[in-house]
């Protein structure tokens, strides 16, 4: 059993968690990812690592509620136990294993989309802790739904906010931002880091292309294990099958196929639904889903 | 009785036992058990024990069954084997101790595997169990993995007196017990988990949640942790594709993948949350026993299901019990045909698959007929889902993350099968992270090797 050591809520439906994972925080590097199970009768849920403390063995993780499950995890308290919490999975960052001097040598632009800005943030932080200023982008659709960022602030060189419908700094997506910087401003950048919704990060790899702006992705499909042993979360990349939990979840971001992996996000859609309307109705559930006789 | 056949053992019937997931064969009773153990000729010199790999003594334990002396018959077995239960239900006993038994020359061989089965459930039943050691040599071994391997080796190594941890990498241990083979022919809450249980009580402690490799490395284990030596009986558990154009399309899954889902997540079951896809029309390809597992499931879900295997029946790899099971279950054999492409719809979902026939050539270097293709002779069968069961091969991150530990060509660790001794000192390794994919008594049986070798290895140090 893991134990919930802080939970609270950073805008509507999305919600941060410190658990306690001495194993995980000793062990793990930017990012990488854990899975979560509730309880007995829980699923497995995928969710990145978007801050650990090593010495109090703790782990930080960010979610929005899409589901029945997430809807469920919402409601734990401080106090409360995770059943099951495993990591850390996944390969860490390239940046992580590369010579530091290589490192220091790039410019790097990181966008983030959404909830995908916890994900992006212990890489600005692992950077930032390497004396590198880096630039970064965060998107949201509106004030409201922009999350941790006085902590990025902290971290980041530069941090561009940008809100899909101008509620807060400017109106717009993330990619008009990078058009911005890259082909207004002429900041050059060596490499690109994109996390967030696949349609995001779809769009931000169209655009880095034309720009050569080489560009890495951080892939998020089903997963069941997460340790290799079922295929669920294959992907195509450069023509290849990878699994993204063990060859990823980071992929170069101009070889993968999205399409396909948009299309294998909805695999089980309908069960989704099912579970989602059985929570919401409770006792009075009668089948509105469709799923009765 | 006719001493030449086996007393027959009951089962649920096939229309009924299609649409549930309870245990198919519901085993003998003691008066069944008694009678088939007088059938035993009791030899001198018996050939059943050379043809079961952790070599029970096999006519002493039927002894003491015909005589109703159950919990004698329970120490027997307890002698050489931790998973009676298990074994008893999934060893290809066909081709082990009951293959060699003197009573199958005329007739049907002693009924080997149900009356090992009997004895255990009758423990069970009964509270019989093992007793652990009494006091600890205070030496720690880590092994890794919780399958039918690192079981054996872990009750082993504690009733030798060692303090042995466990590492499992899911949330529940028990491996390919749990997650791979199906409830409806190894029954979890009860079986499975008694007799993990069972390894609990000697003394073994089990830590879930740790990937080896990831939350801790072998040489983190040996270094910091204080642990003298480590198993790795880590398994094959990396699913093999085809290849083939459409196989990322959604409906095409592993057969892992649909067995993890209705195993250990229990998807077939409403309360539970992890969902799966049970499809109309389901094609399994291949034909081991991981086939007709994902098969049946796919049945008792709702489907009509096709085996396509590129040889015929005779080469099936499957056990013939399994086989004859899915037959009458109403599964459909598609043999000699071999998939080609997979079809999808407009929003990528399977549609058919593209199968083309073949027909037997020469013999390969194992011994069975190569499938050659039919120039021309491609056709399109209609299916909505496509379980891909293909085998397996061990997974690379042990292996990647530990210093001098050599694996060969096909990834397996290399280690002596006498005492699983790998090229890394102190460590030693045994089931299918060796072997590559194989049977559940044989890991019981490299496991039972590892101990053997810590031991030595620890005594000596």
């Amino acid at each position: 059993m893991f134990r919930i050591l802080k939970a609270e809520q950073l805008a509507e439906k999305i919600f941060l968690m410190d658990v306690e994972a001495p194993r995980v925080a000793k062990a793990c590097e930017p990012g990488e990812f854990v899975i979560v199970r509730m309880d007995e009768k829980g699923e497995r849920i995928p969710l990145t690592i978007c801050d650990y403390d090593r010495e109090k063995g703790t782990i930080t993780i960010v979610f929005q509620t899409v589901g029945a499950s997430t809807e469920k995890m919402a409601k734990l308290q401080a106090g409360d136990y995770f059943q099951d919490f495993v990591g850390p999975l996944g390969q860490p960052s390239e940046f992580v294993k590369e010579d530091i001097e290589e490192v220091k040598k790039k410019k790097y632009l990181f966008v983030a989309g959404g909830v995908g800005t916890a994900p992006v943030y212990p890489q600005v932080k692992w950077m930032k802790e390497h004396g590198i200023d880096v630039d970064v982008i965060v998107g949201a659709k509106n004030k409201e739904l922009l999350i941790l960022e006085d902590m990025m602030k902290e971290q980041a060189g530069n941090l561009y906010i940008t809100t899909d419908d101008g509620s807060y700094v400017r109106k717009g997506m993330v990619t008009e931002v990078i058009k911005d910087l890259v082909v207004n401003q002429g900041k050059k950048y060596d490499v690109c880091v994109a996390i967030g919704p696949m349609i995001m990060m779809k769009f931000v790899c169209l655009l880095t292309k034309d720009l050569g702006l080489p560009t890495i992705v951080s892939m998020n499909p089903v997963m069941v294990d997460g340790t290799g042993m079922c295929g669920a979360c294959r992907l195509s990349v450069g023509g290849e099958v990878k699994f993204a939990c063990v060859d990823g979840p980071e992929f170069d971001g101009h070889l993968v196929n999205f399409d396909e992996a948009m299309k294998r996000q909805q695999i089980y859609k309908t069960e989704e639904g099912r579970a989602m309307l059985k929570l919401l109705e409770g006792d009075t559930h009668h089948g509105g889903c469709g799923n009765c006789e | 009785m006719d001493v030449m056949k086996k007393v027959p053992v009951r089962e649920q019937d096939p229309k009924v036992r299609a649409t549930n997931f309870e245990e198919v064969c519901l085993g003998y009773n003691k008066e069944e058990a008694m009678e088939e153990a007088s059938r035993c000729l009791k030899c001198k010199n018996a050939k059943c024990m050379g043809g079961c790999p952790v070599s029970i003594n096999i006519p002493g334990f039927i002894k003491e069954v015909e005589a109703g002396n159950f919990e004698e018959a329970a120490k027997v077995i307890a002698e050489s084997s931790a998973l009676p239960a298990v074994c008893g239900r999934v060893c290809p006993q066909e081709s082990q101790c009951e293959g060699v038994c003197i009573r199958g020359i005329k007739g049907e061989p002693i009924s080997i595997g149900k009356l090992e089965r009997f004895v255990a459930d009758w423990s069970r039943e009964n509270g019989f169990v093992p007793a652990a050691p009494e006091k600890t040599n205070g030496k720690k071994v880590a092994v890794i993995g919780s399958g039918p391997a690192g079981l054996t080796c872990a009750g082993d190594l504690a009733k030798m007196g060692y303090e042995v941890t466990i590492f499992e990498a899911l949330h529940e241990p028990g491996g390919v017990l749990i997650y791979g083979i199906p409830e409806f022919r190894l029954p979890k809450s009860t079986v499975v988990k008694t007799e993990v249980e069972n390894v609990k009580k000697l003394g073994v402690k089990i830590e879930t949640d740790v990937i080896i490799g990831k939350s801790v490395t072998i040489d983190e284990l040996l270094e910091e942790e204080g642990f003298e030596a480590v198993f790795i009986g880590s398994g094959a558990g990396l699913p093999k594709f085809m290849g083939i154009p459409g196989e990322n399309a959604n409906g095409v899954f592993s057969a892992n993948e649909y067995l993890t889902r209705s195993n250990l997540m229990k998807a077939f079951r409403d309360d539970y949350d992890t969902p799966i896809v049970a499809g109309k029309k389901v094609a399994v390809v291949g034909g081991g026993n991981v086939a007709m597992d994902a098969a049946r499931t796919a049945l008792r879900l709702g489907a009509e299901v096709h085996v396509v295997y590129r040889r015929s029946e005779a080469e099936l790899p499957a056990r013939v019990e399994e086989v004859h099971h899915a037959k009458e279950e109403g599964i459909i054999f598609n043999l000699l045909t071999n998939p080609v492409e997979i079809l999808t719809d407009e929003n990528g979902w399977v549609k058919g698959m593209v199968v083309r026939k073949m027909e037997l050539g020469e013999p390969d270097a194992s011994g069975r007929r190569r499938p050659v293709e039919i120039e021309g002779s491609d056709y399109t069968i209609e299916v909505d889902t496509v379980i891909m069961s293909l085998g397996t091969s061990p997974n690379p991150l042990i292996s990647n993350t530990t210093k001098g530990l050599d694996i060969n060509k096909r990834k397996c660790i290399v280690a002596e099968t006498d005492n699983g001794k790998t090229t890394k000192e102190g460590v030693f390794a045994g089931g299918d992270a060796v072997t590559g994919a194989a049977t559940v008594i044989l890991a019981m049986e490299a496991g039972r090797a590892g101990a053997r070798g810590i031991h030595e290895y620890l005594s000596q140090k």
